[in-house]
């Protein structure tokens, strides 16, 4: 009886924690979830055909790199109360305001084809014309974003995220050899020597996991929630369990193509989807429905972060706590970005494959922008006060961001000379 | 026509609003943006570079 006299208040006091962070919970998961997209999951099931378990220490590594630069975004947004764009225009000033604002525009709306195009190919699977699939889809989004209510976006965008997590049970059905997972996967190492090709995938997959728009998307998503600054230790956690979450699903996405398709040259995620319908018809459908998952949940994010920005600029009404007659211009932004990159994918003889290398390319000129202004904001002793960079922070942050734009700038290179690195 | 001029004014309300950098512009800062502006001139040039190669020899 004392004992559990004793468990009783260890026990409400947890209980209540959990309650406060399920309340709290949503912009970083989402975010990290959104940025396994169409374009990440091609990544990962590449590099797990390419290169079998051994990347998976490296892929590891990739949760602090994403959870620092995420977390910022966290602090800025709750102090402040602004979006990114915002923040940029009213420190910097107009003229890095519109580049950011711009390229943002264009990034955004590149990646959503590429989300389109991912998505078309994974129903195609199950024999979906592209024309259903992107009609299908803006319906959806339509009502997930027009009940005018930011919890009820944020709770169905959790669902999509769960529904992300289809890869570990599709990875368990392979039968992968756990020794060897653990003995290849955890154990630094390169498989094969380090050369240009194996430097191309590493880029690849550093380039998957910081995208231009998630600075954008959760600093916006922190401030259209009301995050307050006592709210950020909940907005640290929550971004660091997105960001374990996001890694997670991409190591099985890598153990899947490991196990099945090893040494299997993967161009796209529908490919992969369609190898592994030929071994495993269950893995397959795994594979193809965690595609349009990751597709559908990057498209909701990333229109959502073009609203976002644009409205916090042009001083409409952005939140999604309206409805759509309060917010009219918030809405025909993301409509507009929505139903105008899904017809791309409808017209015959779009040049698909060239839109989706362009964006890696387009993606360099803001994502080392971003980065820097964000290092810049948070250190801003008048905005920011005591929750300012520390030493240590710009000094993790600093070298993680340092890294992150060589690392996508030759990326970027790679793109657009592809036999620099072969 | 009203709305074009509704948009422009618009324009020029956000450059207006938005026309000196709040920010403090220590060193550091200039500094940061000065290396920004740099790479972002030299990426544009062989972005532009990539593209006439491209439509030159296909």
């Amino acid at each position: 009886m004392n004992f559990f006299a004793r468990l009783y208040y260890p026990l409400r006091k947890a209980w209540k924690a959990v309650g406060l962070y399920l309340v709290i919970a949503g912009p970083g998961i989402v975010v990290m979830v959104a940025d396994n997209d169409a374009g990440g999951i091609t990544t990962y099931a590449a590099t797990g055909a390419k290169y079998g378990y051994h990347l998976i220490w490296f892929l590891l590594i990739l949760i602090p790199v994403a959870y620092y630069v995420q977390e910022m975004t966290v602090r800025l947004g709750a102090v402040t109360k602004r979006g990114h764009a915002e923040a940029i225009f009213d420190g910097f000033g107009a003229f890095w305001g519109w580049f950011s604002l711009i390229d943002l525009l264009i990034v955004d709306w590149l990646t959503l084809v590429s989300e389109f195009v991912g998505m078309t190919a994974a129903l195609a699977i199950f024999g979906v014309p592209p024309w259903i699939t992107v009609f299908g889809v803006i319906v959806l989004m339509a009502v997930i974003v027009l009940n005018g209510r930011y919890w009820t976006f944020e709770k169905l965008a959790l669902l999509f995220c769960a529904l992300n997590l289809v890869y570990i049970p599709g990875a368990f059905l392979v039968h992968p050899s756990v020794r060897d997972v653990l003995r290849q996967g955890l154990i630094p190492n390169f498989a094969g020597g380090f050369d240009g090709q194996l430097f191309f995938f590493l880029m690849a997959n550093i380039g998957t996991t910081i995208a231009p728009w998630m600075l954008f998307f959760q600093q916006s998503a922190v401030v259209d929630k009301g995050m307050l600054e006592k709210d950020i230790p909940w907005g640290r956690f929550d971004t660091l369990l997105g960001s374990i979450i996001t890694v997670i699903v991409a190591v099985f996405i890598v153990i899947v193509t490991g196990t099945v398709l090893p040494g299997v040259d993967i161009d796209s995620a529908a490919q992969a989807a369609s190898e592994l319908m030929k071994t495993d018809r269950y893995v397959g459908t795994f594979l193809a429905i965690g595609l349009f998952d990751a597709g559908l949940l990057g498209a909701i994010c990333i229109s959502l972060a073009s609203s976002w920005a644009f409205g916090e600029i042009f001083g409409w009404a952005h939140s999604l706590n309206t409805k759509i007659r309060q917010a009219p211009w918030f809405y025909a932004t993301y409509f507009l970005m929505l139903i105008t990159s899904g017809l791309i994918v409808l017209v015959p003889q779009a040049p698909l494959v060239l839109i989706t290398l362009f964006v890696q390319v387009i993606a360099v000129t803001l994502l080392p922008a971003a980065l820097v202004f964000l290092i810049l904001l948070l250190n801003d002793r008048t905005t920011m006060g005591e929750r300012r960079n520390t030493l240590t922070q710009n000094l993790i942050g600093g070298f993680i961001v340092v890294s992150i734009i060589i690392l996508s700038t030759l990326y970027g290179f790679s793109v657009l000379f592809p036999n620099l690195f072969k | 026509m009203s709305r074009i001029r509704n948009l422009f004014a618009k324009f020029a309300e956000i450059n207006s609003r938005y026309r000196e950098p709040r920010i403090e512009m220590s060193g550091a800062v200039r500094s940061a943006l000065l290396v920004l502006r740099v790479y972002l001139l030299a990426l544009v040039a062989l972005m532009i570079y990539r593209f006439v190669q491209i439509v030159t020899h296909g």
